[in-house]
């Protein structure tokens, strides 16, 4: 498809859609389970009533605020109804050409939604992501189709390299940086490959990415690939993220057929394919070599760095590994300029964050903000604050390779930077909210297991460590420890964040180092007077 | 060697179909095997030695390899499911709000560990790292359908009315 | 053929190597010793027991030596105080794992694990150890696999896929709960990809894998035919 017929299919879908005077909006998340059977109430509702011309009901994706959800939108008027239930079809449907509902509106200037930046999330649950034409329609491909035309490979890695977009997967490797590094590597044959593995359990981001605005992440892929010079790509989703993966599916399909993947994109000289690949269960794939392992079709153990993937990677050719998030941020970037995104977010933390915050907090569910936004803003203001009349205890960022951060860090500015400073790390996005209630033994225990089970088993200390302070934090946590546990449970962490293979057991010690640092008095409180240490004999 | 017997004399489940395909598409190619076992799993519910040496066998594959594969997936199944699956998420945000509690209940009153089977054959329990849906904490999955953001007292109600125990 | 030949510096000394070497490799060379318990010459080395861990300068990461290529004008430091702790620290760490009592063990004497317990003055296990319920199988006519005295070095592995083409040791599961394993988790001595040669128990550093018949401290595993190997068999393909 070229330039001309994308701008003329965006058009002529307009047009369709401006036909209709009303626009209902069904969030069909997985989190918002009940969906179909209010979409079903509705569509008999439009019928009965003969609205079939004059309302267009539309499956979206994620609204963000799962907490109150199912979400209905509709448009114009941008109202939002929350807790809908099919039961509430007739009266949605009677309202729309006069008041809204007002027992299941939400506030319209309610923070939740007020105070965020949506970039990524631009779209959610505002077009329909079975429908190529709605992405379309809303602007999408057309970066895609610019720069093909007239953008050079290099053109584009430097707008990403002055973007500032740094990896949304965890590290925050800079993302132009990576592309450079591809582009650079000789190789006829080089891959992209998208981490959809995720793996942090606590984080639907790029679950609700991918099930909300699927053609985004294709879009950003196929941009990287021409930069990248790659003609084959993968993406990597986990199995358990059905719905995500039909919608990738038939989204793969659609841009085929509309030459947008596959042989001469856009009419221009250009190829390149894409396959899905389903992970099986295995947080450590989310490290970039055991990725590639899985793809490989082998066990998901990670291989020794060097060779990085940019230059050794998939069947030993070059290939450029980001996640989802971060393809996701490419058209826009590259639509907009590099300046319209790094004006947004800190000196070294450019742009906007998607987290998904969840845990003791009222308005659980996916918010996007500026980077640089402080922890109480996203947490008290957006989010709601604690329910129950509780309080707040600390916020544990980054999952199973992340930390917690006490109350006293509350006005932190969010950052990669600012994060890693309190012990913790940005992450893929994951933000629980912990309250008083909690012991941070007891989380810790729990991260330790999930670490535990999760090691691939290659190395020594990630293998016999995790289990050995999993042990010891059991310890902890049944008011059976020594001091001497301490130590050893201090000398163990230190083992396995500098002797691991890789990075699931460099990390996995954070979250016992960070709660050592901030809620150590919870480990001395458990601490029993020694007993004689029983030794055992080789 | 047992993935050569396999070979002659082919079983002649139509459900197979669908496995031979997913090879097929990916040309026989080692980097199949992953997908094929999906396919398999799908086909037949889980993953038994003859499935496993079959494909080791239409892919080329030492049977080793393919067993090493399946036993690293938590996704792979080597045993038979149930006729119902209880899947209890224990994802991060399902953990503080007190999943583990569910468990414990479910291994008190049906004496049911996470990979279980009843005796009978009707129900499986399955620990679930995470299905995404953080917001709904505590999550549960009957049989597939996801019930979310109740308390202990009403998901165990729930759990009891789905399997025909009544309170 | 001809890799160019780097200089560098490993613990104050001023050595050279091939550009396709590693650190271990030149090391060796040299007359330096670095500790190791997966690696095996002759066969993929895989960085795996993290032994032979090495510091080098302007790197805040440590690096295995068996997989880091040697480069121009590197520093490296195979021994310090906290490279003897964390080496330290792994053994015990292996001890604990499993169950090894090298009292009644048939490679008392001459098992690669034991030695590292002795070099780095090893008299108790400061780890609480697991003594995890393993089994024993003796199913096979000639050999014994006894997974308790097991450190999944994976050498039983690789010397099955890449030297004898075999491929019958595999790794199933993950994590604490990982375990050799012979075809779809066979008895060995009902595996039919075995060829029986017997090249995995020469390579076992521990007394995991053994001939049948041998009481303690008789296991001697025979090395050399790997190198030859090898060697004879890039010979044999020219």
């Amino acid at each position: 498809m070229h330039r001309e017929e994308l701008a003329a299919l965006a058009a002529e879908h307009q047009r369709h859609l401006d036909t209709f005077a009303h626009h209902i909006f069904v969030c069909a998340g997985l989190g918002c389970p009940g969906n179909e059977a209010i979409v079903a109430a509705l569509r008999s509702e439009i019928a009965e009533r003969q609205l079939q011309d004059r309302v267009l009901l539309r499956k979206a994706g994620c609204m963000g605020l799962c907490a109150l959800g199912p979400i209905v939108l509709i448009q114009p008027g941008e109202i939002a109804y929350h807790t809908v239930s099919p039961d509430d079809a007739a009266e949605i449907v009677a309202s729309l050409d006069r008041e809204p509902v007002a027992r299941l509106r939400l506030a319209p200037d309610l923070p939740f939604f007020a105070r965020q930046h949506k970039n990524v999330l631009a779209l959610s649950g505002r077009i329909d992501p079975e429908e190529i034409r709605d992405y379309i329609a809303a602007g999408g491909y057309a970066a895609l189709c610019t720069a093909l035309a007239t953008m050079r490979p290099v053109d584009i890695v430097r707008c990403i390299q002055e973007s500032g977009l740094r990896g949304r997967g965890g590290a925050g490797y800079p993302t132009g940086l990576k592309w450079a590094t591809v582009a650079k590597a000789p190789g006829d044959k080089k891959y992209v490959i998208c981490n959809g593995d995720e793996g942090d359990p606590g984080a639907f981001m790029d679950r609700s990415i991918l099930e909300s605005t699927p053609h985004a992440v294709l879009e950003g892929m196929i941009i990287a690939a021409y930069a990248v010079g790659a003609s084959q790509g993968y993406i990597y989703v986990r199995a358990e993220y059905p719905l995500a993966i039909k919608r990738l599916r038939l989204a793969i399909r659609e841009a085929e057929r509309r030459n947008l993947l596959g042989h001469a994109i856009c009419g221009l000289g250009f190829d390149f394919t894409l396959q899905l690949r389903l992970g099986a269960g295995a947080f450590v794939c989310g490290e970039e070599t055991a990725l590639i392992e899985s793809i490989e079709g082998r066990r998901g153990i990670p291989r020794p760095r060097p060779p990085y993937p940019a230059e050794k990677g998939l069947w030993s050719s070059p290939t450029l590994i980001n996640n989802v998030e971060t393809y996701a941020n490419i058209p826009r970037i590259v639509e907009r300029g590099p300046a319209w995104f790094s004006a947004l977010g800190t000196e070294r933390s450019k742009g906007t964050k998607v987290f998904a915050l969840t845990g003791k907090i009222r308005h659980a569910g996916l918010v996007e903000v500026p980077m640089g936004m402080n922890l109480r803003e996203i947490i008290f203001d957006i989010g709601g604050g604690i329910p129950d009349g509780h309080a707040f205890k600390a916020v544990q960022t980054g999952g199973p390779s992340g930390g917690c951060i006490p109350a006293e860090f509350l006005d932190t500015p969010v950052s990669y930077e600012s994060l890693n400073e309190l012990g913790s790390i940005m992450g893929s996005g994951g933000m629980i909210v912990i309250d008083e209630t909690s012991s941070m033994i007891d989380v810790v225990r729990y991260f330790m297991e999930f670490c535990m089970e999760e090691s691939c088993g290659k190395c020594v200390p990630c293998r016999v460590g995790t289990a050995q302070v999993h042990r010891l934090l059991t310890r902890f946590l049944e008011h059976r420890a020594t001091a001497a546990d301490l130590a050893m449970l201090e000398d163990l962490c230190d083992l396995m964040k500098h002797a691991s293979l890789c990075g699931l057991g460099q990390s996995a010690p954070n979250p016992v180092l960070s709660t050592l640092r901030y809620f150590r008095q919870e480990y001395l409180d458990r601490i029993v007077p020694a007993e004689p240490a029983t030794e055992e004999q080789a | 060697m047992p993935a050569q017997e396999s070979i002659e004399s082919p079983p002649e489940d139509t459900r197979w179909q669908l496995v031979d395909r997913t090879m097929q598409r990916l040309d026989h190619r080692p980097e199949a095997l992953i997908e094929t076992l999906h396919a398999a799993q799908d086909a037949f519910g889980y993953l038994d030695s003859a499935t496993l040496a079959r494909i080791a066998s239409r892919l080329r594959l030492p049977p080793a390899k393919v067993l090493g594969v399946a036993t690293f997936y938590n996704h792979f199944r080597l045993k038979p499911k149930g006729e119902h699956t209880l899947s209890v998420c224990t994802g991060t945000a399902c953990h503080i709000k007190g999943n583990d509690r569910i468990l414990a209940w479910m291994r008190e009153r049906y004496c049911l560990a996470p990979g279980d089977t009843t005796q009978d054959n009707r129900l499986s329990l399955v620990e679930v790292r995470c299905v995404g849906a953080c917001a709904l904490a505590p999550v549960i999955l009957t049989d597939g359908a996801i019930t979310g953001k109740k308390s202990f007292a009403e998901t165990t109600t729930i759990i009891r009315e789905w399997l025909d125990d009544a309170p | 053929m001809s890799a160019p030949i780097l200089t560098l510096t490993i613990d104050g000394r001023q050595v050279s190597g091939l550009a396709s070497e590693t650190v271990l490799q030149v090391a060796k060379e040299n007359g330096i010793a670095i500790p190791t318990l997966c690696f095996l010459e002759g066969l993929s080395a895989t960085g795996a027991c993290r032994l032979c861990m090495v510091e080098i300068e302007g790197s805040p990461r440590l690096h295995p030596a068996c997989v880091t290529p040697i480069q121009e004008g590197m520093t490296v430091t195979t021994d310090s105080k906290r490279l003897f702790g964390y080496r330290r620290a792994i053994v015990q760490l292996l001890f604990s794992e499993r169950n090894h009592v090298c009292a009644v063990c048939v490679a008392n004497g001459h098992c690669e694990l034991q030695e590292l317990a002795r070099a780095f003055g090893i008299d108790h296990i400061a780890f609480p150890c697991r003594h995890p319920a393993l089994e024993v199988d003796a199913s096979h006519s000639r050999f014994v696999l006894d997974h308790n005295r097991c450190v999944l070095c994976t050498r039983c592995v690789r010397v099955c896929g890449e030297i004898e083409g075999a491929h019958t040791w595999d790794v199933k599961n993950r994590g604490i709960r990982i375990q050799i394993v012979a075809d779809l988790d066979t008895p060995w001595g009902a595996a039919a990809t075995c060829t029986g040669c017997g090249k995995c128990v020469h390579v076992c550093p521990t007394g995991a894998l053994a001939e049948k018949g041998k009481s303690m401290a008789e296991m001697r595993q025979k090395r050399p035919f790997l190198p030859y190997l090898v060697a004879n068999r890039a010979e044999e393909r020219k």
